[in-house]
């Protein structure tokens, strides 16, 4: 059966895991942060961020980092509610 | 709460598009029921934007290691155990 | 880098070495602000109480239930009660499920479809807990992995693995290391790392035993 690309139990592999670590750097932390923000304020819940999330394109999922998809997760579930305007972020960033 | 603690299960081996918490590895796997925790609001729908209400029944649900895996390595009595909501579990006793 | 206190608007400094994601979420955070449907200060409290997170907290809640039987029973039936027995936040999950390791049974937790972690009690998780190989490979092959880590289970010590699917936040309670036998509360927590709560690792043995 078809599996979402998040859905990783069992999945074949075997790499073994690195195991090296890294402290949060700011953007991570606010990225975080963000989410817990949006949802004491009703915008976005946990099961949309995972939502969200599991909607990347597989080879997006795979080689984006943690809080990567975190953001391209807020990004489309807050354009979809329209807290965000299509294109908006892109256009204040000079794209 | 349908099921209780010791109970046979079988997880539903429906597909299911869209957001749900029933890891892939278990659909059609028969387990057995090891904690009933609470209910909680339904990640399936919540996902969507909806309330997640009525909250559902969710369960710790454990299964043998060689009844999952076909080639596992490990411990004769090695379990994995996973947290699924009712309305993904059937009766196997 | 350094964090800003400041509220005028301004181009958000980068580093070179950050990734795009970086100034896309600044100025995400930056739109939200101006579109008063986040608060600033709101983001700050949140990343002060993730920085303010870490082992430490369910270190205390092994090494007092080592200590005292009956805590120990209050903590595996309701880590969350038992952890504001000791002032601690269990933080915003519904609920966390200590279980605890013995002679015959060893778990280990994952969460092969995200990253659910008990992360109130444990600080952030490891990058390799977030990984797709930890993910993989912890429901279907968790001695290899267990033996990637320098652990090694005897073959009749039922292995149990705890994919985290839903609501529950599980924290393991390791056992008590020989030769800690007087050690006080606070010396018994240093011993009790991060990975032995986990799962991946045993705590530390006390100094001078091998």
């Amino acid at each position: 059966m078809e599996r979402g690309v998040h859905d990783r139990g069992g999945w074949a592999t075997q790499a073994p895991i690195d195991r090296s670590e890294h402290e949060l750097a700011d953007w991570e932390l606010l990225t975080d942060a963000l989410v817990g923000v949006l949802g004491h304020a009703g915008l976005m819940n946990v099961d949309e961020l995972r939502r969200g999330i599991e909607s990347m394109p597989p080879e997006e999922y795979e080689r984006a980092s943690y809080y990567e998809r975190w953001l391209f997760s807020i990004e489309t579930v807050l354009t979809e509610k329209g807290v965000l305007a299509a294109g908006e972020l892109d256009a204040r960033l000079g794209k | 709460m349908r099921y209780r603690r010791g109970q046979r299960v079988r997880v539903a081996a429906r597909r299911h598009e869209g957001h749900h918490r029933t890891p892939g590895y278990v659909k059609g796997k028969i387990g057995s029921v090891e904690r009933v925790h609470a209910s909680f609001t339904n990640p399936e729908t919540r996902a969507y934007g909806a309330d997640g209400l009525p909250k559902q029944p969710l369960y710790l649900v454990g299964f043998a290691q060689r009844d999952v895996w076909p080639d596992y390595r490990g411990g004769s009595g090695d379990r994995v155990y996973v947290d699924l909501f009712e309305h993904w579990l059937e009766d196997a006793e | 880098m350094s964090r800003h206190d400041h509220d005028h608007p301004h181009a958000p400094i980068t580093n070179g070495d950050e990734p795009a994601a970086a100034m896309r979420v600044r100025i995400l955070e930056e739109l939200l602000v101006e579109k008063g449907a986040i608060r600033r200060e709101d983001v700050r409290r949140g990343i002060d109480w993730l920085v303010s997170r870490s082992p430490a907290d369910g270190a205390r809640l092994v090494a007092r239930a080592w200590l005292d039987p009956e805590f120990k029973e209050r903590l595996l039936a309701d880590a969350r009660s038992a952890a504001l027995e000791l002032g601690l936040d269990a933080g915003p999950s519904p609920v966390v499920v200590a279980v605890e390791n013995t002679e015959a049974v060893h778990h280990l937790v994952v969460c092969t479809l995200c990253s659910c972690y008990p992360r109130a009690l444990l600080g952030p998780p490891p990058d390799w807990y977030k990984s797709i190989t930890y993910r993989s490979r912890a429901v279907s092959e968790p001695r290899g992995v267990l033996s990637e880590f320098g652990l090694e289970l005897e073959d009749d010590v039922e292995l149990r693995v705890l994919d985290s699917t839903a609501d529950i936040r599980y924290l393991v309670v390791p056992r008590r290391p020989a030769g800690s036998e007087t050690m006080s509360e606070e010396e018994l927590a240093t011993l009790v790392t991060r990975d032995s709560m986990i799962g991946v690792a045993d705590p530390t043995a006390p100094a001078g035993i091998v």
